[in-house]
């Protein structure tokens, strides 16, 4: 007899968690069916924020789309507009200056150490490390900061345009950008002090979610969840786009593909991407932010005062938008999440004719069934906290 | 007939007095939870009502009051409704034996220290029964890990208690306070102390042993369908049973109300009040155990741990006497 014979007969149960629950960062619903605390099946559900922000795209022009984007991973807005005015451009054929290139890296690094924080303040506190979460806001509430200074706003920036940037910095960002990225290495050594080395935190952690380094390329994932496994591929340094060549940085990598691995290599993520914020203000050049083409940029305000020309190609630009030739495109970048892609095709009008959004997030969501499938219920939360989603960039 | 009515009037006071520093207690110590995680969190907490928001943990119970009292759907009743009060009453009971000086205490029973323990267990009971008739999934999984937990922990804590008992020789709380005249316990039984604050965290289902009501996990655990006051007294028993924990300890190892200058309750409770801090200390700092691990530290660490430590404690008694 064995012994699953002798074993009392036990009913499972099943358990809805979400999606209004505490820790399933949003919107998120997984059916879990439990046999006491540990899982025998779970079944994320989706779909609780699908806004169809894809096929919206569809009705508007390419700049109309912008501000939809932003709504994708609301974390790290300018990662997403970065993506789509990358992928547009890419059709069109152009290349912004080197200022612009510059300040687009900037932003989108500092966006990342924005998200990373975001992520490690939300994920201590799923495993009950309540104090990093306020540790880790402080920094990024100075990077809202200047967020506000360049876009006004706080989470949706919609700062870059496509062929350029929607204004120069501003006066001051430069200094108090300086500021911030001299004072967080000092800053970030309190995270690790409340987190790297607290038993509790590896107990937690430590082989928690483990996927080898095949599996992780056969569920597609990429960014910090692929390095957390050790796939040595990083978008920024591979393929470069926006002049990332220029800048000299580390790629760290996991060895096991744990939660722990995963935590190590966002944390020094976060310390990578402040070399680079560092040498793009050591390196900004000057001159133009905008493309010197007026099929794609609106005219400086006294030609389409005072010119009839710049009068029609202001309307022509508003009125009908910018016509990119026929044909499709896919440019991906490095978004914090992970590999962020915009496929787009253009039929020739001013409306893409379709835009598919590859977002990190419902990738590295997937495969949420084969990690969890017998291990315990709080596992579950840190498998959630480690895939870093935003439901917003999962349903779109 | 005398007697009697002096004896009635003397409880009939206890009561009273009990009841008025339990709920004292308990505003204070969410007031100062508040402040202490605020502070660890490099933020002022609350400062708007009464002095850097001494009153307001007042306002937040007169709006319990308040509320509704939710009773949802399908719940088993009797045992709903009869949870949050197993749950406070023993908490009261232990009130009785704890000597806050030599002459400020209600009972000096010879079992005292036994009667605080066996009452304490009973707050399993009602964790159990409120996750149980609640209904609810996620209480019923606060419920089992509740149980599971404190059965675990409630082993070392008696283990580690008993080599205090055996030294004094007694389970008089006054004659373990007095037996501590010169040395306090904590320097003679250091392994013993660092047992008993673990299990005495774990026992009140404290971070980072709070699995029970794992906010990120189960929402609020055993008390997720309870509201208003009924919640409250959830709520006001966990601070309570923090402070009777902090008491016990404080009698065992912390030499009670001793200590020089200041009058003998003014130091009881300053101890109490410290070891509180400390539990404080450990919530807002630690990240949450797992179940799994919360039950292999408990047999695997804690048990054998307080074993050798009561072996050991057993076999000098014996040399030495």
């Amino acid at each position: 007899m064995n012994s699953a014979e002798l074993a009392p007969s036990t009913e499972t149960m099943l358990l809805n968690l979400g999606p209004q629950h505490p820790s399933t960062h949003g919107v998120l619903r997984v059916w879990l069916e439990l046999d006491g605390e540990v899982i025998v099946n779970a079944d994320p559900d989706i779909g609780y924020l699908h806004r169809g922000i894809e096929k919206m795209c569809e009705n508007r022009t390419y700049h109309q789309c912008l501000p939809l984007t932003d709504r994708l991973d609301y974390l790290a807005g300018t990662a997403n507009n970065f993506g789509f005015v990358l992928a547009v451009e890419k059709l069109l054929g152009v290349e912004v200056p080197k200022r612009a290139q510059y300040i687009r890296v900037l932003l989108a690094e500092l966006t990342r150490i924005s998200s990373h924080l975001f992520w490690l303040g939300t994920h201590g506190h799923d495993l009950g490390a309540m104090t990093p979460l306020f540790f880790a806001f402080r920094e990024r509430e100075e990077l809202m900061d200047l967020f506000e200074m360049v876009w006004g706003g706080r989470l949706f920036p919609c700062y870059l345009r496509i062929g350029g940037l929607a204004a120069d910095l501003p006066e001051g960002f430069v200094e108090k950008a300086w500021d911030f990225v001299k004072k967080f290495p000092e800053r970030i050594k309190d995270y690790h002090n409340l987190l790297t080395k607290n038993r509790i935190w590896i107990a937690r952690t430590k082989d928690v979610g483990v996927l080898t380094k095949e599996e992780a390329l056969d569920w597609g994932w990429s960014g910090p969840m692929a390095r957390g496994s050790g796939v040595d591929w990083d978008i920024r340094r591979d393929t470069p786009y926006s002049s990332y060549q220029d800048f000299d940085f580390k790629i760290p990598l996991g060895t096991n593909g744990d939660t722990y691995d995963r935590y190590l290599v966002r944390m020094e993520e976060m310390v990578q991407s402040n070399l680079i914020c560092r040498q793009v203000l050591e390196k900004m050049p000057s001159g133009d932010i905008n493309v010197n083409d007026p099929t794609v940029i609106l005219p400086p305000k006294e030609k389409v005062y005072n010119t009839i020309e710049g009068l029609i190609n202001h309307f022509l630009l508003i009125e009908k938008g910018i016509t990119p030739p026929k044909g499709e495109i896919y440019q991906a970048i490095e978004a914090p999440k992970g590999e962020l892609g915009f496929y787009i095709i253009s039929d020739g009008s001013p409306h893409p004719f379709r835009v598919k959004v590859r977002g990190p997030s419902f990738v590295n969501l997937s495969p949420t069934k084969v990690l969890a499938k017998g291990r315990l219920l709080s596992d579950l939360i840190a498998l959630i906290g480690t895939m870093d989603i935003v439901l917003a960039d999962v349903d779109r | 007939m005398q007697f009697l009515l002096a004896e009635g009037a003397r409880l009939g006071l206890s009561l009273i007095g009990v009841i008025s520093l339990v709920a004292v207690n308990a505003l204070f110590l969410i007031w100062m939870e508040r402040k202490v995680s605020a502070h660890i969190q490099l933020r002022p907490g609350p400062m708007e009502v009464g002095f850097h928001g001494a009153l307001q943990t007042i306002a937040d119970a007169l709006k319990l009051i308040g509320k509704e009292l939710i009773t949802p759907e399908d719940v088993d009743k009797l045992i709903y409704l009869l949870a949050p009060i197993v749950m406070f009453l023993p908490v009261l009971v232990s009130f009785l034996v704890i000597p806050f000086s030599p002459t400020l205490l209600i009972r000096d029973l010879n079992v005292g220290v036994l009667l605080i323990f066996a009452f304490s267990t009973l707050t399993v009971l009602a964790i159990l029964m409120a996750g149980w008739a609640s209904n609810n999934k996620y209480a019923l999984l606060g419920a089992i890990r509740s149980v599971a937990q404190n059965v675990a922990y409630e082993i070392p804590l008696l283990l580690t208690a008993m080599s205090i008992i055996i030294m004094a020789g007694s389970f008089q709380p006054s004659v373990i306070v007095a037996q501590q005249g010169l040395v306090w316990n904590i320097f003679v039984q250091p392994l013993a102390f660092i047992l008993f604050i673990i299990c005495g965290t774990a026992e009140t289902n404290r971070a980072p042993f709070d699995i029970p009501e794992a906010e990120s996990e189960l929402v609020a655990g055993f008390h997720t369908e309870y509201s208003g006051m009924r919640f409250a007294i959830f709520f006001l028993a966990e601070y309570t049973n923090m402070f009777i924990v902090s008491a016990v300890a404080t009698i065992f190892f912390l030499g009670g109300w001793q200590g020089p200058f200041l009058p003998p309750v003014v130091w009881f409770l300053l101890k109490v009040y410290a070891l509180i801090f400390l539990m404080m200390w450990f919530r807002w700092t630690f990240p949450r155990l797992r179940f799994d691990q919360l039950i292999t530290f408990a047999w695997k660490i804690l048990i054998p741990l307080s074993l050798v430590n009561l072996i050991v404690t057993a076999f000098v008694l014996k040399l030495v006497r």
